[in-house]
Protein backbone atom coordinates (compact mmCIF):
# COMPACT_ATOMS: atom_id res chain seq x y z
CA UNK A 1 0.00 0.00 0.00
CA UNK A 2 3.00 2.28 0.52
CA UNK A 3 3.33 2.59 -3.19
CA UNK A 4 -0.15 3.96 -3.68
CA UNK A 5 0.15 6.65 -1.00
CA UNK A 6 3.66 7.53 -2.25
CA UNK A 7 2.34 7.92 -5.77
CA UNK A 8 -0.64 9.96 -4.62
CA UNK A 9 1.44 12.33 -2.49
CA UNK A 10 4.04 12.83 -5.23
CA UNK A 11 1.28 13.30 -7.76
CA UNK A 12 -0.36 16.04 -5.75
CA UNK A 13 3.03 17.73 -5.21
CA UNK A 14 3.71 17.53 -8.92
CA UNK A 15 0.33 18.98 -9.83
CA UNK A 16 0.64 21.84 -7.32
CA UNK A 17 4.17 22.74 -8.40
CA UNK A 18 2.90 23.17 -11.98
CA UNK A 19 5.82 21.07 -13.17
CA UNK A 20 6.89 22.23 -16.62
CA UNK A 21 6.77 18.84 -18.24
CA UNK A 22 3.39 18.09 -16.72
CA UNK A 23 1.97 21.39 -17.98
CA UNK A 24 3.40 20.76 -21.43
CA UNK A 25 1.65 17.40 -21.62
CA UNK A 26 -1.64 18.86 -20.38
CA UNK A 27 -1.43 21.71 -22.90
CA UNK A 28 -0.81 19.33 -25.81
CA UNK A 29 -3.79 17.24 -24.73
CA UNK A 30 -6.11 20.21 -24.36
CA UNK A 31 -5.04 21.83 -27.62
CA UNK A 32 -5.48 18.64 -29.63
CA UNK A 33 -8.77 17.63 -28.01
CA UNK A 34 -10.25 21.13 -28.26
CA UNK A 35 -9.29 21.37 -31.94
CA UNK A 36 -10.80 18.03 -32.86
CA UNK A 37 -13.96 18.74 -30.85
CA UNK A 38 -14.33 22.13 -32.55
CA UNK A 39 -13.87 20.72 -36.05
CA UNK A 40 -16.17 17.77 -35.38
CA UNK A 41 -18.83 20.12 -33.96
CA UNK A 42 -18.70 22.45 -36.95
CA UNK A 43 -19.20 19.47 -39.23
CA UNK A 44 -21.38 17.29 -37.02
CA UNK A 45 -24.03 19.61 -35.56
CA UNK A 46 -25.38 20.84 -38.93
CA UNK A 47 -25.36 17.27 -40.22
CA UNK A 48 -27.25 16.12 -37.15
CA UNK A 49 -29.84 18.88 -37.62
CA UNK A 50 -30.30 17.99 -41.27
CA UNK A 51 -30.75 14.28 -40.52
CA UNK A 52 -33.19 15.07 -37.70
CA UNK A 53 -35.40 17.47 -39.69
CA UNK A 54 -35.35 16.06 -43.17
CA UNK A 55 -37.13 12.92 -44.21
CA UNK A 56 -35.38 10.94 -46.88
CA UNK A 57 -35.30 7.31 -47.98
CA UNK A 58 -32.96 5.18 -45.89
CA UNK A 59 -33.00 7.61 -42.95
CA UNK A 60 -33.44 4.84 -40.39
CA UNK A 61 -30.58 2.94 -41.97
CA UNK A 62 -28.31 5.99 -41.78
CA UNK A 63 -29.14 6.35 -38.09
CA UNK A 64 -28.39 2.65 -37.51
CA UNK A 65 -25.02 3.09 -39.23
CA UNK A 66 -24.27 6.16 -37.10
CA UNK A 67 -25.13 4.25 -33.94
CA UNK A 68 -22.80 1.46 -35.00
CA UNK A 69 -20.02 3.95 -35.60
CA UNK A 70 -20.36 5.06 -31.98
CA UNK A 71 -18.66 1.82 -31.04
CA UNK A 72 -15.78 2.22 -33.49
CA UNK A 73 -12.59 1.22 -31.65
CA UNK A 74 -9.93 3.91 -31.53
CA UNK A 75 -7.25 1.47 -32.64
CA UNK A 76 -9.25 0.66 -35.78
CA UNK A 77 -9.44 4.37 -36.67
CA UNK A 78 -5.76 4.72 -35.81
CA UNK A 79 -4.81 1.89 -38.12
CA UNK A 80 -7.00 3.13 -40.95
CA UNK A 81 -5.68 6.70 -40.83
CA UNK A 82 -2.13 5.38 -40.36
CA UNK A 83 -2.38 3.40 -43.58
CA UNK A 84 -3.49 6.55 -45.40
CA UNK A 85 -0.90 9.00 -44.08
CA UNK A 86 2.17 6.77 -43.62
CA UNK A 87 5.16 7.54 -45.83
CA UNK A 88 4.11 4.75 -48.19
CA UNK A 89 0.40 5.70 -48.04
CA UNK A 90 -1.62 7.92 -50.36
CA UNK A 91 -1.12 11.05 -48.28
CA UNK A 92 2.45 10.13 -47.36
CA UNK A 93 4.07 13.13 -49.04
CA UNK A 94 2.17 15.48 -46.70
CA UNK A 95 4.33 14.17 -43.82
CA UNK A 96 1.38 14.19 -41.44
CA UNK A 97 2.16 11.07 -39.42
CA UNK A 98 3.36 11.59 -35.84
CA UNK A 99 2.10 15.15 -35.64
CA UNK A 100 -0.72 16.82 -33.74
CA UNK A 101 -2.61 17.18 -37.02
CA UNK A 102 -2.60 13.41 -37.44
CA UNK A 103 -4.16 12.93 -34.00
CA UNK A 104 -6.79 15.57 -34.77
CA UNK A 105 -7.76 13.82 -38.02
CA UNK A 106 -8.25 10.53 -36.22
CA UNK A 107 -10.15 12.09 -33.34
CA UNK A 108 -12.52 13.99 -35.63
CA UNK A 109 -13.43 10.67 -37.28
CA UNK A 110 -13.94 9.19 -33.82
CA UNK A 111 -16.38 11.81 -32.50
CA UNK A 112 -18.33 12.95 -35.54
CA UNK A 113 -20.79 10.05 -35.05
CA UNK A 114 -21.07 11.00 -31.36
CA UNK A 115 -21.96 14.59 -32.17
CA UNK A 116 -24.38 13.69 -34.96
CA UNK A 117 -26.30 11.04 -33.02
CA UNK A 118 -26.46 13.13 -29.85
CA UNK A 119 -27.71 16.10 -31.87
CA UNK A 120 -30.40 13.97 -33.51
CA UNK A 121 -31.43 12.59 -30.14
CA UNK A 122 -31.55 16.07 -28.59
CA UNK A 123 -33.78 17.36 -31.36
CA UNK A 124 -36.06 14.32 -31.38
CA UNK A 125 -36.42 14.69 -27.63
CA UNK A 126 -38.10 18.08 -28.00
CA UNK A 127 -41.84 17.87 -27.55
CA UNK A 128 -43.63 17.76 -30.87
CA UNK A 129 -45.93 20.56 -29.69
CA UNK A 130 -43.13 23.10 -30.10
CA UNK A 131 -42.98 22.10 -33.70
CA UNK A 132 -46.71 22.39 -34.21
CA UNK A 133 -47.05 25.60 -32.22
CA UNK A 134 -44.32 27.28 -34.22
CA UNK A 135 -45.96 26.14 -37.44
CA UNK A 136 -49.42 27.34 -36.42
CA UNK A 137 -47.95 30.71 -35.42
CA UNK A 138 -46.89 31.01 -39.03
CA UNK A 139 -43.22 30.13 -38.78
CA UNK A 140 -41.61 28.83 -41.95
CA UNK A 141 -39.41 25.75 -42.01
CA UNK A 142 -36.24 27.61 -41.16
CA UNK A 143 -37.84 29.51 -38.31
CA UNK A 144 -39.34 26.31 -36.95
CA UNK A 145 -35.95 24.64 -37.09
CA UNK A 146 -34.48 27.59 -35.20
CA UNK A 147 -37.08 27.27 -32.44
CA UNK A 148 -36.40 23.55 -32.06
CA UNK A 149 -32.66 24.19 -32.15
CA UNK A 150 -33.00 26.73 -29.34
CA UNK A 151 -34.92 24.25 -27.26
CA UNK A 152 -32.43 21.48 -28.00
CA UNK A 153 -29.34 23.57 -27.24
CA UNK A 154 -28.55 21.89 -23.92
CA UNK A 155 -28.69 18.51 -25.51
CA UNK A 156 -26.33 19.73 -28.21
CA UNK A 157 -23.92 21.18 -25.68
CA UNK A 158 -24.06 17.81 -23.96
CA UNK A 159 -23.07 16.23 -27.27
CA UNK A 160 -20.05 18.50 -27.53
CA UNK A 161 -19.02 17.78 -23.95
CA UNK A 162 -19.42 14.03 -24.43
CA UNK A 163 -17.31 14.28 -27.58
CA UNK A 164 -14.60 16.23 -25.81
CA UNK A 165 -14.61 13.69 -22.98
CA UNK A 166 -14.18 10.92 -25.50
CA UNK A 167 -11.16 12.47 -27.25
CA UNK A 168 -9.38 13.76 -24.19
CA UNK A 169 -9.50 10.29 -22.66
CA UNK A 170 -8.72 8.13 -25.69
CA UNK A 171 -5.29 6.61 -26.08
CA UNK A 172 -5.34 4.44 -29.23
CA UNK A 173 -5.43 7.21 -31.83
CA UNK A 174 -3.06 9.51 -29.97
CA UNK A 175 -0.51 6.72 -29.61
CA UNK A 176 -0.73 5.33 -33.14
CA UNK A 177 -0.95 8.60 -35.04
CA UNK A 178 0.86 10.95 -32.66
CA UNK A 179 3.62 8.56 -31.65
CA UNK A 180 3.99 9.98 -28.11
CA UNK A 181 6.91 12.29 -28.98
CA UNK A 182 7.84 14.26 -25.89
CA UNK A 183 6.91 17.93 -26.17
CA UNK A 184 5.24 17.39 -29.54
CA UNK A 185 2.55 14.74 -29.41
CA UNK A 186 2.74 13.44 -25.85
CA UNK A 187 -0.77 13.70 -24.43
CA UNK A 188 -2.06 12.94 -20.97
CA UNK A 189 -3.15 9.43 -21.89
CA UNK A 190 -0.08 8.43 -23.90
CA UNK A 191 2.15 9.79 -21.15
CA UNK A 192 0.25 7.66 -18.65
CA UNK A 193 0.69 4.57 -20.79
CA UNK A 194 4.41 5.34 -21.10
CA UNK A 195 4.96 5.91 -17.38
CA UNK A 196 3.18 2.64 -16.72
CA UNK A 197 5.52 0.90 -19.18
CA UNK A 198 8.54 2.48 -17.51
CA UNK A 199 7.38 1.30 -14.12
CA UNK A 200 7.21 4.91 -12.87
CA UNK A 201 3.74 5.49 -11.56
CA UNK A 202 4.04 8.96 -10.03
CA UNK A 203 3.62 11.02 -13.16
CA UNK A 204 0.98 8.55 -14.37
CA UNK A 205 -1.09 9.02 -11.22
CA UNK A 206 -0.62 12.81 -11.32
CA UNK A 207 -1.82 12.89 -14.91
CA UNK A 208 -4.72 10.63 -14.03
CA UNK A 209 -5.77 13.06 -11.32
CA UNK A 210 -5.58 15.98 -13.74
CA UNK A 211 -7.57 14.08 -16.37
CA UNK A 212 -10.33 13.34 -13.89
CA UNK A 213 -10.29 16.96 -12.68
CA UNK A 214 -10.70 18.22 -16.24
CA UNK A 215 -13.75 16.07 -16.92
CA UNK A 216 -15.20 16.86 -13.50
CA UNK A 217 -14.74 20.59 -14.14
CA UNK A 218 -16.39 20.35 -17.53
CA UNK A 219 -19.36 18.43 -16.26
CA UNK A 220 -19.75 20.80 -13.33
CA UNK A 221 -19.79 23.72 -15.74
CA UNK A 222 -22.41 22.00 -17.85
CA UNK A 223 -24.49 21.20 -14.80
CA UNK A 224 -24.44 24.87 -13.71
CA UNK A 225 -25.36 26.02 -17.19
CA UNK A 226 -28.25 23.60 -17.33
CA UNK A 227 -29.45 24.68 -13.91
CA UNK A 228 -29.52 28.31 -15.01
CA UNK A 229 -31.30 27.37 -18.21
CA UNK A 230 -34.09 25.57 -16.38
CA UNK A 231 -34.87 28.55 -14.11
CA UNK B 1 -33.08 -33.12 -7.86
CA UNK B 2 -30.63 -34.30 -5.27
CA UNK B 3 -29.11 -36.67 -7.78
CA UNK B 4 -28.65 -33.86 -10.31
CA UNK B 5 -27.07 -31.75 -7.59
CA UNK B 6 -24.71 -34.55 -6.61
CA UNK B 7 -23.86 -35.10 -10.24
CA UNK B 8 -23.02 -31.43 -10.68
CA UNK B 9 -20.87 -31.39 -7.56
CA UNK B 10 -19.14 -34.56 -8.70
CA UNK B 11 -18.55 -33.06 -12.12
CA UNK B 12 -17.04 -29.93 -10.61
CA UNK B 13 -14.87 -31.94 -8.26
CA UNK B 14 -13.53 -34.15 -11.02
CA UNK B 15 -12.84 -31.11 -13.19
CA UNK B 16 -10.98 -29.58 -10.29
CA UNK B 17 -8.93 -32.75 -9.77
CA UNK B 18 -8.16 -33.05 -13.47
CA UNK B 19 -7.16 -29.40 -13.47
CA UNK B 20 -4.81 -30.01 -10.56
CA UNK B 21 -3.31 -33.04 -12.26
CA UNK B 22 -2.72 -31.01 -15.41
CA UNK B 23 -0.79 -28.34 -13.56
CA UNK B 24 1.22 -31.07 -11.86
CA UNK B 25 2.32 -32.69 -15.09
CA UNK B 26 3.14 -29.30 -16.63
CA UNK B 27 5.93 -28.76 -14.13
CA UNK B 28 7.01 -25.46 -12.67
CA UNK B 29 6.05 -22.15 -14.24
CA UNK B 30 8.19 -19.09 -13.76
CA UNK B 31 7.26 -15.49 -14.38
CA UNK B 32 10.00 -13.54 -16.11
CA UNK B 33 10.14 -9.87 -17.02
CA UNK B 34 12.50 -9.24 -19.87
CA UNK B 35 13.42 -6.62 -22.41
CA UNK B 36 11.54 -6.50 -25.66
CA UNK B 37 14.73 -7.34 -27.58
CA UNK B 38 15.05 -10.92 -26.29
CA UNK B 39 11.51 -11.65 -27.38
CA UNK B 40 11.38 -9.56 -30.56
CA UNK B 41 14.64 -11.10 -31.82
CA UNK B 42 13.09 -14.55 -31.58
CA UNK B 43 15.76 -15.88 -29.22
CA UNK B 44 13.27 -16.87 -26.54
CA UNK B 45 11.25 -18.85 -29.05
CA UNK B 46 14.29 -21.10 -29.48
CA UNK B 47 15.49 -21.17 -25.88
CA UNK B 48 12.26 -21.74 -23.99
CA UNK B 49 11.08 -24.95 -25.72
CA UNK B 50 14.55 -26.47 -25.18
CA UNK B 51 14.48 -25.35 -21.55
CA UNK B 52 11.16 -27.08 -21.06
CA UNK B 53 12.48 -30.25 -22.70
CA UNK B 54 15.55 -30.30 -20.43
CA UNK B 55 14.09 -29.21 -17.12
CA UNK B 56 10.30 -29.09 -17.40
CA UNK B 57 10.37 -25.41 -16.52
CA UNK B 58 7.88 -23.24 -18.34
CA UNK B 59 8.38 -19.49 -18.53
CA UNK B 60 5.66 -16.89 -18.67
CA UNK B 61 7.34 -14.01 -20.48
CA UNK B 62 6.42 -10.40 -19.83
CA UNK B 63 8.33 -8.29 -22.35
CA UNK B 64 8.89 -4.65 -21.39
CA UNK B 65 11.64 -2.07 -21.34
CA UNK B 66 14.55 -2.81 -19.01
CA UNK B 67 13.39 -0.09 -16.59
CA UNK B 68 9.94 -1.64 -16.26
CA UNK B 69 11.38 -5.16 -16.02
CA UNK B 70 13.64 -4.06 -13.17
CA UNK B 71 10.67 -2.38 -11.55
CA UNK B 72 8.76 -5.66 -11.73
CA UNK B 73 11.71 -7.29 -9.95
CA UNK B 74 11.76 -4.62 -7.25
CA UNK B 75 8.03 -5.06 -6.66
CA UNK B 76 8.33 -8.84 -6.63
CA UNK B 77 5.88 -9.23 -9.53
CA UNK B 78 8.09 -11.84 -11.19
CA UNK B 79 10.53 -14.61 -10.23
CA UNK B 80 13.40 -13.66 -12.51
CA UNK B 81 14.47 -10.82 -14.79
CA UNK B 82 16.49 -11.00 -18.02
CA UNK B 83 17.67 -7.52 -18.98
CA UNK B 84 20.49 -5.42 -20.44
CA UNK B 85 21.71 -2.49 -18.36
CA UNK B 86 24.75 -3.78 -16.50
CA UNK B 87 25.25 -0.92 -14.03
CA UNK B 88 21.59 -0.94 -13.05
CA UNK B 89 21.57 -4.73 -12.75
CA UNK B 90 24.53 -4.60 -10.37
CA UNK B 91 22.76 -1.96 -8.31
CA UNK B 92 19.63 -4.12 -8.30
CA UNK B 93 21.64 -7.01 -6.80
CA UNK B 94 23.50 -4.72 -4.38
CA UNK B 95 20.18 -3.33 -3.13
CA UNK B 96 19.11 -6.85 -2.22
CA UNK B 97 16.38 -7.34 -4.84
CA UNK B 98 18.27 -10.05 -6.71
CA UNK B 99 20.61 -12.77 -5.55
CA UNK B 100 23.20 -12.74 -8.30
CA UNK B 101 23.73 -11.40 -11.81
CA UNK B 102 24.57 -14.14 -14.28
CA UNK B 103 26.37 -12.75 -17.34
CA UNK B 104 24.58 -14.56 -20.16
CA UNK B 105 25.48 -13.00 -23.49
CA UNK B 106 26.06 -9.79 -25.37
CA UNK B 107 25.26 -8.25 -28.70
CA UNK B 108 25.75 -4.70 -29.87
CA UNK B 109 24.00 -1.47 -30.66
CA UNK B 110 24.18 0.26 -34.02
CA UNK B 111 23.46 3.82 -35.08
CA UNK B 112 20.93 3.79 -37.88
CA UNK B 113 19.90 6.44 -40.32
CA UNK B 114 18.59 7.07 -43.83
CA UNK B 115 20.76 6.06 -46.78
CA UNK B 116 21.01 9.73 -47.76
CA UNK B 117 22.87 10.28 -44.44
CA UNK B 118 22.46 14.08 -44.13
CA UNK B 119 24.80 14.22 -41.12
CA UNK B 120 27.55 12.32 -42.92
CA UNK B 121 28.33 9.71 -40.27
CA UNK B 122 28.58 6.65 -42.51
CA UNK B 123 31.48 4.40 -41.55
CA UNK B 124 32.36 6.32 -38.39
CA UNK B 125 33.52 3.99 -35.66
CA UNK B 126 33.39 6.55 -32.86
CA UNK B 127 29.74 6.48 -31.79
CA UNK B 128 29.90 9.58 -29.57
CA UNK B 129 31.37 11.69 -32.38
CA UNK B 130 28.72 10.36 -34.75
CA UNK B 131 26.02 11.60 -32.38
CA UNK B 132 27.77 14.98 -32.11
CA UNK B 133 27.65 15.23 -35.93
CA UNK B 134 23.95 14.39 -35.99
CA UNK B 135 23.39 17.12 -33.40
CA UNK B 136 25.48 19.63 -35.35
CA UNK B 137 23.59 18.91 -38.57
CA UNK B 138 20.22 19.21 -36.82
CA UNK B 139 18.95 15.99 -38.43
CA UNK B 140 16.06 14.37 -36.64
CA UNK B 141 17.01 11.79 -34.00
CA UNK B 142 14.46 9.42 -32.49
CA UNK B 143 15.03 8.38 -28.89
CA UNK B 144 13.38 5.44 -27.15
CA UNK B 145 12.92 7.74 -24.15
CA UNK B 146 11.35 4.89 -22.18
CA UNK B 147 14.02 4.29 -19.55
CA UNK B 148 14.96 1.05 -21.30
CA UNK B 149 18.45 -0.42 -21.66
CA UNK B 150 18.76 1.15 -25.09
CA UNK B 151 17.69 4.52 -23.70
CA UNK B 152 20.22 4.18 -20.87
CA UNK B 153 22.94 3.47 -23.45
CA UNK B 154 21.86 6.39 -25.62
CA UNK B 155 22.08 8.82 -22.70
CA UNK B 156 25.58 7.54 -21.88
CA UNK B 157 26.59 8.14 -25.50
CA UNK B 158 25.21 11.68 -25.48
CA UNK B 159 27.18 12.36 -22.31
CA UNK B 160 30.43 11.39 -24.02
CA UNK B 161 29.50 13.22 -27.24
CA UNK B 162 30.16 16.68 -25.78
CA UNK B 163 26.75 17.94 -26.95
CA UNK B 164 25.22 20.31 -24.41
CA UNK B 165 22.64 18.35 -22.47
CA UNK B 166 19.58 19.32 -20.55
CA UNK B 167 18.79 17.43 -17.40
CA UNK B 168 15.16 16.94 -16.54
CA UNK B 169 14.57 16.14 -12.93
CA UNK B 170 11.39 14.98 -11.35
CA UNK B 171 10.82 15.00 -7.62
CA UNK B 172 8.97 11.96 -6.46
CA UNK B 173 8.19 10.42 -3.12
CA UNK B 174 9.39 6.89 -2.60
CA UNK B 175 8.90 5.02 0.67
CA UNK B 176 7.86 8.32 2.30
CA UNK B 177 11.13 10.01 1.31
CA UNK B 178 11.60 12.63 -1.35
CA UNK B 179 13.92 11.42 -4.09
CA UNK B 180 14.67 12.60 -7.58
CA UNK B 181 14.89 10.85 -10.90
CA UNK B 182 16.51 12.53 -13.85
CA UNK B 183 17.31 11.93 -17.46
CA UNK B 184 19.30 13.74 -20.11
CA UNK B 185 18.65 14.93 -23.62
CA UNK B 186 20.30 17.48 -25.92
CA UNK B 187 19.41 21.00 -24.90
CA UNK B 188 16.90 23.02 -26.92
CA UNK B 189 16.86 20.46 -29.70
CA UNK B 190 13.82 20.65 -31.95
CA UNK B 191 15.29 17.74 -33.93
CA UNK B 192 15.24 15.37 -30.96
CA UNK B 193 12.13 13.21 -30.54
CA UNK B 194 11.78 11.25 -27.34
CA UNK B 195 8.87 8.91 -28.04
CA UNK B 196 8.83 6.60 -25.05
CA UNK B 197 8.15 3.39 -26.94
CA UNK B 198 9.68 0.00 -27.67
CA UNK B 199 12.47 -0.73 -30.12
CA UNK B 200 10.24 -1.91 -32.95
CA UNK B 201 8.01 1.13 -32.73
CA UNK B 202 11.06 3.40 -32.58
CA UNK B 203 12.41 1.81 -35.77
CA UNK B 204 9.19 2.34 -37.66
CA UNK B 205 9.02 5.91 -36.35
CA UNK B 206 12.59 6.58 -37.56
CA UNK B 207 11.75 4.89 -40.85
CA UNK B 208 8.67 7.06 -41.35
CA UNK B 209 10.56 10.23 -40.54
CA UNK B 210 13.81 9.09 -42.23
CA UNK B 211 15.63 9.99 -39.04
CA UNK B 212 18.60 8.67 -37.05
CA UNK B 213 18.23 6.37 -34.09
CA UNK B 214 20.11 3.96 -31.84
CA UNK B 215 18.97 0.33 -31.98
CA UNK B 216 20.07 -3.10 -30.87
CA UNK B 217 21.29 -5.11 -33.84
CA UNK B 218 18.84 -7.98 -33.31
CA UNK B 219 15.69 -5.93 -33.59
CA UNK B 220 17.19 -4.04 -36.54
CA UNK B 221 17.95 -7.24 -38.49
CA UNK B 222 14.44 -8.44 -37.81
CA UNK B 223 12.91 -5.22 -39.11
CA UNK B 224 15.32 -4.91 -42.03
CA UNK B 225 15.45 -8.46 -43.36
CA UNK B 226 12.56 -10.25 -41.71
CA UNK B 227 9.62 -8.24 -42.96
CA UNK B 228 7.74 -7.90 -46.18
CA UNK B 229 8.17 -4.15 -46.05
CA UNK B 230 11.67 -3.64 -44.65
CA UNK B 231 12.52 -0.48 -42.75
CA UNK B 232 14.32 1.97 -44.97
CA UNK B 233 17.28 2.53 -42.63
CA UNK B 234 20.97 1.62 -42.87
CA UNK B 235 23.64 0.82 -40.28
CA UNK B 236 25.81 3.94 -40.39
CA UNK B 237 28.02 3.58 -37.33
CA UNK B 238 29.00 0.35 -35.58
CA UNK B 239 31.82 -1.43 -33.79
CA UNK B 240 32.54 1.08 -31.02
CA UNK B 241 33.42 -0.46 -27.64
CA UNK B 242 30.77 1.84 -26.14
CA UNK B 243 28.11 0.15 -28.25
CA UNK B 244 28.52 -3.24 -26.60
CA UNK B 245 25.31 -4.53 -25.04
CA UNK B 246 25.62 -7.17 -22.30
CA UNK B 247 22.63 -9.15 -21.07
CA UNK B 248 22.25 -10.55 -17.57
CA UNK B 249 19.73 -12.76 -15.84
CA UNK B 250 18.92 -12.24 -12.16
CA UNK B 251 16.73 -14.42 -9.90
CA UNK B 252 14.71 -12.32 -7.48
CA UNK B 253 15.93 -12.49 -3.87
CA UNK B 254 13.61 -14.67 -1.75
CA UNK B 255 14.72 -12.71 1.34
CA UNK B 256 13.08 -9.58 -0.07
CA UNK B 257 10.13 -11.36 -1.69
CA UNK B 258 9.49 -14.69 0.07
CA UNK B 259 6.80 -15.72 -2.42
CA UNK B 260 9.12 -16.02 -5.45
CA UNK B 261 10.10 -19.43 -6.79
CA UNK B 262 13.77 -18.92 -6.12
CA UNK B 263 15.02 -22.51 -6.57
CA UNK B 264 13.41 -22.80 -9.98
CA UNK B 265 14.60 -19.34 -11.01
CA UNK B 266 18.17 -20.29 -10.06
CA UNK B 267 17.87 -23.53 -12.00
CA UNK B 268 16.78 -21.52 -15.04
CA UNK B 269 19.67 -19.06 -14.69
CA UNK B 270 22.17 -21.88 -14.33
CA UNK B 271 20.76 -23.63 -17.37
CA UNK B 272 21.23 -20.43 -19.40
CA UNK B 273 24.94 -20.18 -18.48
CA UNK B 274 25.53 -23.95 -18.84
CA UNK B 275 27.21 -25.32 -21.97
CA UNK B 276 23.81 -26.38 -23.29
CA UNK B 277 22.22 -22.93 -22.92
CA UNK B 278 25.29 -21.11 -24.16
CA UNK B 279 25.55 -23.33 -27.26
CA UNK B 280 21.95 -22.61 -28.10
CA UNK B 281 22.52 -18.85 -27.73
CA UNK B 282 25.73 -18.90 -29.82
CA UNK B 283 24.09 -21.06 -32.44
CA UNK B 284 20.99 -18.92 -32.82
CA UNK B 285 20.77 -17.38 -36.25
CA UNK B 286 18.29 -14.75 -37.30
CA UNK B 287 17.97 -14.71 -41.07
CA UNK B 288 21.43 -16.24 -41.32
CA UNK B 289 23.06 -13.73 -38.98
CA UNK B 290 24.48 -14.39 -35.53
CA UNK B 291 22.86 -12.06 -33.03
CA UNK B 292 24.11 -12.98 -29.58
CA UNK B 293 27.56 -13.96 -28.33
CA UNK B 294 27.65 -16.20 -25.24
CA UNK B 295 29.51 -14.68 -22.29
CA UNK B 296 29.66 -17.57 -19.81
CA UNK B 297 31.81 -20.13 -21.62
Amino acid sequence: MGFLTDSLVSAVLLAISLDRELMEIVMVSLRVSASSTLIASILGIPLGIVVAFETFPGKRFVITILNTLLALPTVAIGLFVYALIARRGIFGPLDLLYSQKAIIIGQVILIIPVIITFTIAAINHIDDRYHKTAMTLGANRRQTALVIFREARYGIVAAVIAAFGRVVSEVGISMMLGGNARGFTRTITTAMALEYDKGEFVLAVALGIILISISFGLNLLFHLMQGRGKK
Amino acid sequence: MIRVKNLTIGLFLSMFVIGLMCTQTLGETLKMSTTTSTQASGLLDVLLPELEKDTGIRIKVIAKGTGAAIRDGIDGNVDVIFVHAKAREEKFVADGFGTKRYAVMHNDFVILGPASDPAGIKGMKDAATALARIAASGSMFISRGDDSGTHTKEQALWKSSGVKLKQTTQSIVKKGKKTQISFFQPEGASWYRSIGQGMGKTLTFADEKQAYTLADRGTYIKYKFGREVPVDLEVLSEGDELLSNPYGVIPINPKTHPHVKFAVARQFAEWLVSKRGQDLIGGYRLLGKQLFYPDAL
